[in-house]
């Protein structure tokens, strides 16, 4: 039952990315040419809504299930990994036209194909780990 | 009883409007904060790496990845999710994109490959595309094993895995979370994306998808 909530989020999420094109690579190419709105709306409606739910939670209007405040993170001010790394993702995503998420969503979708892709994104997070050390963060 | 069933499974079926990206990307984050987590898909690859054993190789996957199966759950819950929509609530299978970006695709190919309003929603074959001109089969395992699809799925999938994690984040940990909590990082991070993006689009995937055509 614990994880069956989680895969609830995550059915209603996968569900909406597929009716939102947002899994297609033809909406990132799309994007990428400032050719239609679509895919800014779908990021912005997103964030816009995103942030009044974080503010919210982190005012603490709204509680945890367990009853507590829920706890933020800030992420650290260093810049030449969000900037590298960014750039990096940015042209992953646009070769492909898939990110993170979107992988296992074509996959549902009946892409068995991207097994490959998801190894291969998994060999680069390894190879992120093992070289670690000596990148600039 | 039953047609209201059918009427609201062609309802959903319809394609679906930006600002939907709202209340699906809302309520994702609202669910996942109310249960304590947070909305972010690319942190799965690590915790993977690490149930792999790669944390005998480097620290970085030295953590507890058994706290992290909750996400492992969402990921598995969008691949239900997508089927779920792929089969029973979509009619055209249809990226319906504008008539400017069909041209830049045309323009990309070399050749009036696409027609506006018949644009596939992936590049690859589905129930009503069975007949994708081959230039825009990537998505299958026969163009896995041509250069041009070994590099668009391998060399992609890497630099996404490799990417994210530099950057701590992916569109759905930077875009959408870290902007939601008015990060700077994030921020950053995004414009990234962007710059890497639009490097790409322009000036290399025109000469990547040309391999081999």
């Amino acid at each position: 039952m614990r994880a069956f909530k989680y895969i609830v989020v995550g059915f209603i999420f996968g569900f909406g990315m597929w009716k939102l094109e947002a899994i297609s690579t033809f909406r990132i190419i799309e994007m990428f040419h400032f050719e239609s709105f679509h895919m800014y709306g779908i990021i912005m409606s997103g964030v816009v809504v995103g942030l009044i739910i974080t503010r919210l939670f982190k005012t603490g209007k709204i509680k945890t299930i367990q009853g507590i405040e829920k706890k933020f993170n800030d992420k650290d001010h260093t810049w030449p990994r969000y900037i590298i790394g960014g750039i990096i993702f940015g042209m992953g995503w646009a070769l492909t036209g898939v990110c993170s998420g979107m992988m296992f969503v074509l996959m549902g979708a009946g892409y068995t194909v991207f097994v490959v892709f998801v190894g291969a994104a998994m060999a680069g997070t390894f190879a992120y780990g093992y070289l670690r050390k000596w990148l600039p963060h | 009883m039953y047609e209201y069933v059918v009427q609201a499974q062609e309802f959903i079926s319809q394609p679906w409007p930006w600002w939907m990206g709202g209340p699906v990307i809302g309520l994702t984050i609202f669910l996942l904060l109310y249960f304590g987590k947070e909305f972010g898909l690319s942190a799965n690859l690590r915790t993977m790496c690490a149930a792999d054993g790669a944390g005998d190789y480097a620290d970085f996957f030295n953590f507890d990845w058994e706290k992290q199966g909750w996400n492992l759950m969402v990921a598995l819950g969008a691949v239900f999710g997508a089927y779920m929509a792929a089969n029973y609530f979509d009619t055209d299978y249809e990226a319906h994109i504008s008539e400017a970006a069909v041209t830049t695709l045309n323009k990309m190919a070399g050749d009036e490959i696409l027609t506006y309003g018949n644009v596939p929603l992936v590049p690859g074959r589905d129930i009503v595309h069975q007949d994708v001109p081959e230039f825009w089969d990537i998505y299958s395992w026969k163009s896995l094993f041509s250069l041009r699809g070994l590099i668009i799925i391998v060399f992609g999938g890497f630099l996404i895995g490799f990417g994210a994690r530099y950057a701590g984040g992916c569109t759905s940990g930077h875009a959408i979370s870290g902007l939601a909590d008015l990060q700077l990082p994030s921020l950053v991070a995004v414009m990234g994306f962007f710059v890497g993006g639009l490097i790409m689009t322009w000036f290399i995937l025109p000469y990547i998808l040309r391999i081999g055509f």
